[in-house]
């Protein structure tokens, strides 16, 4: 159980004047249910992963993370520790070897890099490693934070299928910030749409096709009608 | 290498025939002063002498790392700790190693404590100040991470502060060594009754050159050894995970 009640994320600016950069935002997740953030670039989606995280508590509002609390984050950028080896940097955030390691490494496509340093890596790898960090912890509450940015669009397609696959088959609470329309109905049961800045909920919409019954038809459908959702906001 | 060992050989050459031309005791041949080597080996009072020495040197640096270490993360990380302890950093960078050496012994007597405190607190600045660099520049991001999957304290310290203080800590351990060396030297001279600093001092006294270049010699070489074969290796190992470049 996730449960998210902000009011109001404030910043002081430099000229001393509070800016409020995220306004109410409430929902609930329930157990194994993937959700989508969906806004506009700067509606203040990451700060708002970043207070579900507990990385920032400057906020008005509370959350309760399911317990025991398990975070698995994956951030826009990698953030491998680069000296320390792939296999090191899925065992020292708390990942443990085994078989179901071995599965999360085998479905992203990285037992022949466990040895490799990040540093070595291609963008694309480095954050296949972050996803397979995340996952390695067997987190409670799993979240992305654009996952997939800057990636070529084929790789995205592969990256998010891939990502799809594991959900599936660790059957994970999962929140994923993201501007991409489609990425979001692929992705997720569920999205919650965020006004342009300060970034306010404005609707919150199913998606009756479950995500492995999606046909591209369904999926246009979804999208359409999300467009005309984020139109009347 | 083969340049730098003909360099090395001319030296000897030189001083070989500086000795001969001078024909004097204050300017004493090469095969003097490895004679005088050989006897003091023999007796136990060189290995005695600088086994007391190269203690004091490990303590001192190992003490001056350490606190310089913890003060210099505490500093970069924390505006206010760093305001507070600026201005007693900046008089102990400027304090002149012989005053603090005499204060030491002055204050805390003739004694070990006094002279390893007096060495330590010589290099401790430049740690501190070294570390406080690199702990300005810690990745948040990396810090984020750590605490999101609620890394152990060892582990946020041994793999992912530590290897981004490396290059800095290396920087300081280089420095620190030859600082430190020739410091603890001057503290035995001053008060001490052991140690190649002490031996250094009584010949002095004596004017027996050989004896001084007969003590001094061996140890200039053992810390060089230290610093080519412990301090460079580990330099290396510490930048290993560095993409190579070609």
């Amino acid at each position: 159980m996730l449960d998210v009640k902000v009011t109001r994320k404030a910043l002081r600016t430099a000229a001393g004047q509070r800016r409020t950069i995220l306004g109410e935002v409430a929902f609930g997740l329930k157990s194994g249910e993937v959700a989508a953030v969906l806004g506009p670039s700067g509606c203040g989606k990451t700060t708002l992963l970043r207070i579900i995280a507990g990385l920032d508590r400057d906020f008005e509002g509370e959350v309760m993370l399911p317990s025991p609390r398990k975070i698995g984050m994956v951030f826009q950028e990698p953030r491998l520790l680069p000296w320390r080896s792939v296999r090191q940097n899925l065992l020292l955030a708390g990942g443990v070897a085994g078989p179901v390691l071995d599965s999360i490494v085998a479905a992203l496509g990285l037992a022949a890099h466990l040895d490799h340093y990040p540093g070595e890596l291609s963008l694309g790898l480095a954050r296949r490693v972050a996803i397979a960090r995340a996952f390695a912890i067997s987190p409670t509450l799993l979240l992305l934070d654009e996952p997939f940015v800057s990636l070529d669009s084929a790789l995205a397609l592969r990256l998010r299928a891939e990502l799809v696959a594991l959900v599936e088959a660790q059957r994970t609470t999962t929140l994923i910030v993201t501007h991409d329309i489609e990425e979001a109905v692929a992705l997720a049961d569920r999205i919650i749409i965020l006004s342009s800045q300060p970034g306010q909920m404005v609707a919150d919409k199913f998606i009756e096709t479950p995500r492995l019954a999606m046909t591209p038809a369904a999926a246009a459908q979804a999208k359409i009608e999300i467009e005309a959702l984020i139109a009347e906001a | 290498m083969p340049v730098r060992l003909l360099s090395f050989l001319l030296l000897l050459l030189l001083w070989e025939a500086a000795s001969t031309i001078a024909a004097s005791r204050l300017l004493p041949s090469p095969q003097a002063v490895l004679s005088v080597v050989g006897a003091e080996a023999a007796s136990g009072a060189l290995a005695f002498n600088l086994a007391a020495t190269l203690a004091r040197v490990v303590a001192a640096f190992i003490l001056a790392m350490a606190v310089g270490m913890a003060l210099g993360v505490a500093m970069g990380r924390s505006k206010a700790v760093d305001r507070f302890c600026d201005p007693w950093l900046i008089v102990l960078l400027n304090l002149p190693a012989l005053v603090v050496i005499v204060l030491a012994y002055i204050w805390i007597g003739l004694n070990e404590v006094a002279a390893i405190g007096a060495v330590a607190l010589n290099k401790l600045p430049n740690t501190t100040a070294t570390v406080r660099e690199g702990a300005r520049a810690l990745d948040r991001g990396l810090d984020e991470v750590a605490e999101i999957f609620a890394m152990p304290l060892k582990i946020r310290i041994f793999d992912v502060l530590l290897p981004q203080l490396a290059p800095y800590l290396a920087a300081s351990m280089r420095s620190g060594l030859s600082l430190v060396w020739k410091i603890v030297l001057v503290v035995e001279l001053l008060g001490r009754s052991n140690g190649i600093g002490f031996e250094i001092g009584t010949a002095f006294q004596l004017f027996d050159v050989t004896r001084l270049l007969a003590y001094a010699l061996p140890f200039v070489a053992i810390m060089l050894a230290i610093e080519t074969f412990v301090v460079q290796p580990i330099e290396r190992r510490v930048s290993r995970w560095r993409p190579q470049h070609a």
